[in-house]
C-alpha cells in the first residue's frame, strides 16, 4: 500500500475544479492528514484544461510526485493530460452521461467508475452539486470517512445557509453509496484520520500573513498572476491593524505609492510578478538611492514578456540581482517553502528597515498558488521580532544635526547606515531624491561626495554579511561528497528526492539557499564536495552562474523550464542520471 | 502645528537654479505662503515633485520632501498621505510631468481624491530639455522637435480633471502672488484632491505664452459672478477656449476625501514591537 495518496479533479475552467479540490484538501487537513496541493491552470477564465491535485499522507508532504491514484475526470482531456501519472489500478471517476465524456476511453488496467453525477446531484437538490457527488465517490474509493467531508462542506457553504450544507452532505453520500452499491472493486487505500489540527495555506497567503505580523500597514499593488493572492489576502485583513491596501492603476503607481508610504514611516510592501518588476525598475532605483526601506515581492512565473503567466519558472533572479540602471545594493531573500514565505517576509521587513534598502522577496508560482498543511505552531507569532533600525525621534535627532541644525539623512557612517526621521519629527525635515546627494540629501555632483555616498551604501552589504545569519538550510548526509544546491520552491521536492535516492543507496548533501544577496559564502562547501549540482527552474542556470562566479568552481546543472515544477521522484532520477554521467565520463 | 510659522520658514538655504524671471519662483513662493497661511510647519509638511524644472521645487523648500521619478509624484504623494494622514501633502509637477508621462496617474489621482494639493507649473513647453513641445503647447507652436508645431490639440488639464470626477479644480498665475497663494491655500484646505494648474511662464523657450500674454488674456473669476459650486457653469468655463481663467473654477462641496471614505486615519508609522496580540487568529483562519 503506498504511503501517500494522490488525487485530482480536472475539467474545463469554470467547472468548479478549484473549489472542489479545495473542499477535498480541506477535508483531509481537518481529518488530521498532511496535504500538498498543486494546480494546473491556463490563462483564461472559462474553458481550457484545468486541474487541482491533492497529495496526502499521515507524514508531512511537501512536493508533488509523478503518480495519480484517483482522478475525477470531467472531460476526456483530463484523462489524456494525466496519462503519464496514472498507473495500473488507478481509479477514474466520471459521468458517462456528460457530453464531454460520452465516448470515454478508460486506459487498459485502470478502473473506470461511471457514476451519474449530475442525476444524483439533482436528486440531492441541484445539478450544481455534481462535483460533490464525485467527492463522495472518491471517499468510497479511498476509504476516507465521509464525515470528514462534512466539516469542509460546512466551511465552504455555511455562509449560504444550513439547507445548502445539508444538500451537499446528501449529494456526497449519494456518490459514496453509488460506488458501494454498483461496484465491487477492491481498492488499496485507507485514508486514516488523526487528531492533529493543521492549517492549510498557500505561499501568497503566507507572505500576506507574514507582512501583517511584521507590522506592514501599507500595501499597493496591481493584479497579476500569480501574485494577486497576496493583495486579496491583505484586503479586508490589514485594516484590522490600522493598515490599508490600494489597488493602483499600474505597477508604476504601485511602487510609487509604496515608496511614499515608506517615506512617511510605514512598513510598506508591493507584490507583483516579472512583467511588473520590469515596470517598477525605474522607481526601484529611486527607492534604493533614497535609502527607503521597502519590501518588493516578485512571485516569479515563466517569462520573458508575458511568457506563460500560469506556469512555474525561477527566471527573474538576474533581474532582481542586477535590474535597473546604475549600481546599487539591494537585498534578495528567497523563501524555500510555503512556511518560509511567512518567515522570510518578516525578515525582509527587518532587513529593509535595518539597512534602509529595498528587499526583494523572490517567491515563485510553484509555492505561491499551491497549498500545504502545517501545524499552527509553525507560524508561532510570539517568535516574530520587529527591528526598525536607526530611527531617530525628537530627542535623539540632535546628534545627527549638522552645524547649522540641519538633519543628515545620508550621514556617512562606518556601518553605512544613516539615521532615519519619520515626517513629524521636529528638526527632521529633509529631502529624499534619486539624484546623487550629500549627507543632507541635497543634489550634488561633487566627485568626492559621489564616491563617499556610493561607498557608504555599499558598506551596508558588508555590515549585513557580518550581522545576519545567511546560512543555507541543510538536508541529507552532511558528510556526503555529493552536494546539491538549490533555491526557492525546489526545496520540498529535493528533500523528498533525497528519500528516493537513499532507497537506491545514493546519499547526498543538500543545501537550500534562501539568501540570494547578500548570500552565504559556499566556497568551503563546494571545495569539500567531489560533485556539485545546482538545481533550478530556469534554462540558463542563473543561480548556478552566481555560484560559479562566487566560488570560481564549475558546477553541474539540472534545469527545468517547461513551466512545471520539479516532481520529487523525477528529480531523484535526474540527480542519479547527472551523477552517473559524471561516473561514466570519469 | 505652530501659529508663528512664517512662509520663509519653508525656504531652504539652497539657491534656485531656475532661469532669472522663471514663473516657478512665484509658483513656489505662493505654495510656501499658502502652507504658512493654513497653519502648517515644515516638520508636518511633505512636498513631492517629479523631474524637470518643476521637480526642483522640493530642493528649494524646507520640509520633508521627495524628488521622485518623472511623472510619478502623485502616487508617491498619495502613499505619504495615506500612511500618515496628519501630514499636509503638496505635490508639484510640470505640464510634461503631469499631463504627458504622468497623465495616467493624474486621472487616477483625481478619481482617488486623496486629501492633498497638486500644483502644476504649466509653461506649455519642456524647459529643462531645452525647448520641445509639451502636451499643453499650442497646435502651431514651433519647437526644436515640432518645426511646424505639434499639429495636435493641446491637452485641457481642467477638462481631464472634471471628466475624472475632480472635486477641486482651479487655475492661477504665478506672478499674481497674493491671488495664487489664496488659490493654493484653498486647494490645501479642500477635503480631497485640490488641483491647481498654474500658469508659470518659461522666459527662455516660450515666447508665446508669456507674462504679457497672460496679463492681457487672464480673466479672474473673482471679478465675475462665477459660482464654483455650479457644475455646469464650471464646465462652460473649462471648455471655453477663448479665454484663460484664474480662480477656483469648480469645487464640489460634498467632497469626501479617500481617507475619510475608507477610514484611513491612523499614522501607520506606529507599530508594535512584535506581531499583534491577536495575530494567531490570522493562522487559525486557515483551519
Amino acid at each position: 500500500m503506498p504511503a501517500d495518496f494522490n488525487w485530482a479533479i480536472g475539467g474545463e475552467a469554470g467547472d468548479g475544479i478549484d473549489s472542489t479540490g479545495k473542499i477535498f484538501a480541506q477535508a483531509l487537513s481537518r481529518a488530521g492528514r498532511h496535504v500538498f496541493t498543486s494546480k494546473d491552470f491556463a490563462s483564461r477564465i472559462r474553458g481550457g484544461y484545468t486541474a487541482y491535485k491533492v497529495r496526502t499522507a499521515i507524514d508531512p508532504v511537501q512536493s508533488v510526485v509523478d503518480r495519480l491514484d484517483v482522478l475525477i475526470a470531467l472531460t476526456q482531456r483530463t484523462i489524456d493530460e494525466n496519462l503519464d501519472e496514472l498507473h495500473e489500478g488507478s481509479v477514474i471517476i466520471y459521468d458517462g452521461d456528460r457530453s464531454t465524456m460520452a465516448d470515454v476511453e478508460i486506459p487498459e488496467g485502470m478502473i473506470g467508475l461511471d457514476i451519474p453525477l449530475k442525476a444524483l446531484a439533482e436528486e440531492a437538490g441541484g445539478a450544481i452539486m455534481r462535483n460533490v457527488v464525485a467527492l463522495g465517490a472518491a471517499c468510497a474509493v479511498a476509504d476516507f470517512p465521509i464525515e470528514n467531508l462534512d466539516s469542509a462542506l460546512q466551511k465552504r457553504f455555511g455562509g449560504k445557509g444550513e439547507a445548502i450544507v445539508e444538500n451537499n452532505k446528501k449529494a456526497a453520500r449519494a456518490g459514496l453509496e453509488y460506488v458501494h452499491e454498483e461496484y465491487d472493486h477492491e481498492y488499496d487505500y485507507d485514508l486514516e484520520t488523526t487528531d492533529n489540527d493543521y492549517v492549510l495555506l498557500n505561499g501568497d497567503q503566507a507572505i500576506g500573513m507574514g507582512a501583517i505580523a511584521a507590522g506592514c500597514r501599507f500595501y499597493a499593488g496591481y493584479p497579476i498572476t500569480p501574485a494577486t493572492d497576496v493583495m486579496e489576502y491583505l484586503t479586508g485583513r490589514i485594516e484590522r491593524y490600522g493598515g490599508h491596501v490600494v489597488q493602483a492603476e499600474d505597477e508604476l503607481a504601485a511602487i510609487n505609492l509604496a515608496l511614499g508610504a515608506a517615506r512617511a514611516g510605514a512598513r510598506s510592501m508591493t507584490a507583483t510578478s516579472g512583467p511588473g518588476i520590469d515596470l517598477m525598475a525605474e522607481t526601484f532605483g529611486l527607492v534604493a538611492t533614497s535609502e527607503t526601506p521597502l519590501v518588493i515581492v516578485d512571485v516569479m512565473r515563466s517569462g520573458p514578456s508575458t511568457g506563460m503567466p500560469t506556469k512555474q519558472e525561477q527566471g527573474d533572479l538576474n533581474m532582481m540581482l542586477y535590474g535597473g540602471h546604475g549600481e546599487i545594493p539591494r537585498f534578495v531573500v528567497a523563501p524555500t517553502s510555503i512556511s518560509e514565505c511567512f518567515w522570510k517576509t518578516v525578515e525582509a521587513f527587518n532587513m529593509a528597515e535595518k539597512y534602509q534598502v529595498p528587499v526583494y522577496v523572490a517567491a515563485d508560482l510553484a509555492m505561491a498558488v499551491t497549498e500545504q498543511t502545517f501545524a499552527p505552531e509553525v507560524f508561532d507569532m510570539d517568535k516574530v521580532e520587529i527591528d526598525r533600525g536607526k530611527v531617530v525621534d525628537d530627542d535623539s535627532i540632535d546628534e545627527w544635526l549638522d552645524e547649522k541644525g540641519r538633519f543628515q539623512p545620508h550621514a556617512l557612517t562606518d556601518d553605512g547606515i544613516s539615521p532615519r526621521a519619520f515626517p513629524g519629527t521636529e528638526q527632521g525635515a529633509h529631502m529624499s531624491t534619486g539624484l546623487e546627494h550629500d549627507e543632507l540629501g541635497r543634489r550634488t555632483e561633487d566627485t568626492e561626495m559621489r564616491v563617499k555616498q556610493v561607498d557608504k551604501r555599499d558598506r551596508k552589504v558588508e555590515t549585513a554579511k557580518a550581522t545576519e545569519d545567511l546560512s543555507p538550510r541543510e538536508f541529507g548526509n552532511p558528510d556526503s561528497d555529493k552536494l546539491i544546491l538549490s533555491w526557492g520552491s525546489n526545496e520540498g521536492a529535493l528533500v523528498e528526492a533525497l528519500d528516493f535516492l537513499e532507497e537506491d543507496g545514493v546519499d547526498v548533501r543538500f543545501l537550500s539557499v534562501p539568501y540570494m544577496f547578500p548570500r552565504p559564502d559556499l566556497t568551503e562547501d563546494i571545495e569539500a564536495a567531489d560533485e556539485v549540482i545546482v538545481v533550478e527552474c530556469n534554462a540558463t542556470g542563473q543561480f548556478a552562474n552566481v555560484v560559479e562566479h562566487d566560488t570560481l568552481t564549475r558546477v553541474k546543472r539540472i534545469n527545468k523550464y517547461d513551466g512545471v515544477r520539479f516532481k520529487a521522484d523525477e528529480l531523484a532520477e535526474d540527480i542519479k542520471a547527472t551523477l552517473d554521467a559524471e561516473e561514466d565520463s570519469a | 502645528m505652530s501659529s508663528d510659522v512664517r512662509f520663509t520658514d519653508f525656504k531652504s538655504d539652497k539657491q534656485p537654479t531656475w532661469c532669472p524671471g522663471c514663473g516657478d519662483f512665484g509658483t513656489m513662493n505662493g505654495i510656501m505662503k499658502a502652507l504658512a497661511n493654513s497653519g502648517n510647519d515644515p516638520d508636518n509638511t511633505f512636498v513631492v515633485a517629479g523631474i524637470g524644472c518643476s521637480g526642483k521645487i522640493g530642493t528649494y523648500m524646507h520640509s520633508y520632501a521627495i524628488h521622485g521619478v518623472h511623472g510619478r509624484s502623485l502616487p508617491v504623494a498619495a502613499g505619504v498621505k495615506l500612511a500618515n494622514p496628519n501630514l499636509t501633502v503638496v505635490a508639484a509637477g510640470g505640464d510634461g510631468d503631469g499631463y504627458s508621462i504622468g497623465a495616467g496617474h493624474f486621472i487616477h489621482a483625481v478619481r482617488r481624491n486623496v486629501d492633498m494639493a497638486y500644483t502644476v507649473m504649466d509653461n506649455r513647453i519642456y524647459g529643462l530639455t531645452k525647448g520641445q513641445a509639451s502636451p499643453t503647447s499650442r497646435e502651431d507652436f514651433e519647437t526644436s522637435t515640432t518645426p511646424e508645431g505639434p499639429q495636435q490639440p493641446p491637452v485641457n488639464p481642467l477638462a481631464l480633471s472634471l471628466a475624472a470626477g475632480g472635486t477641486f479644480i482651479a487655475q492661477s498665475f504665478a506672478t499674481d502672488h497674493k491671488r495664487h497663494a489664496e488659490i493654493v491655500q484653498q486647494a490645501i484646505e479642500h477635503d480631497g484632491f485640490g488641483f491647481v494648474n498654474v500658469f508659470s511662464p518659461c522666459v527662455t523657450f516660450n515666447d508665446v505664452d508669456t507674462y504679457d500674454y497672460f496679463r492681457d488674456n487672464l480673466v479672474d473669476l473673482a471679478d465675475t459672478d462665477h459660482d464654483p459650486t455650479d457644475y455646469d457653469a464650471a464646465k462652460d468655463k473649462i471648455l471655453d477656449s477663448s479665454k484663460e481663467y484664474e480662480g477656483v473654477i469648480y469645487k464640489d462641496e460634498s467632497s469626501v476625501s479617500y481617507e475619510q471614505k475608507f477610514g484611513v486615519t491612523e499614522n501607520m508609522s506606529d507599530i508594535p514591537s512584535g506581531a499583534p496580540d491577536d495575530a494567531m487568529d490570522l493562522v487559525r483562519e486557515f483551519y
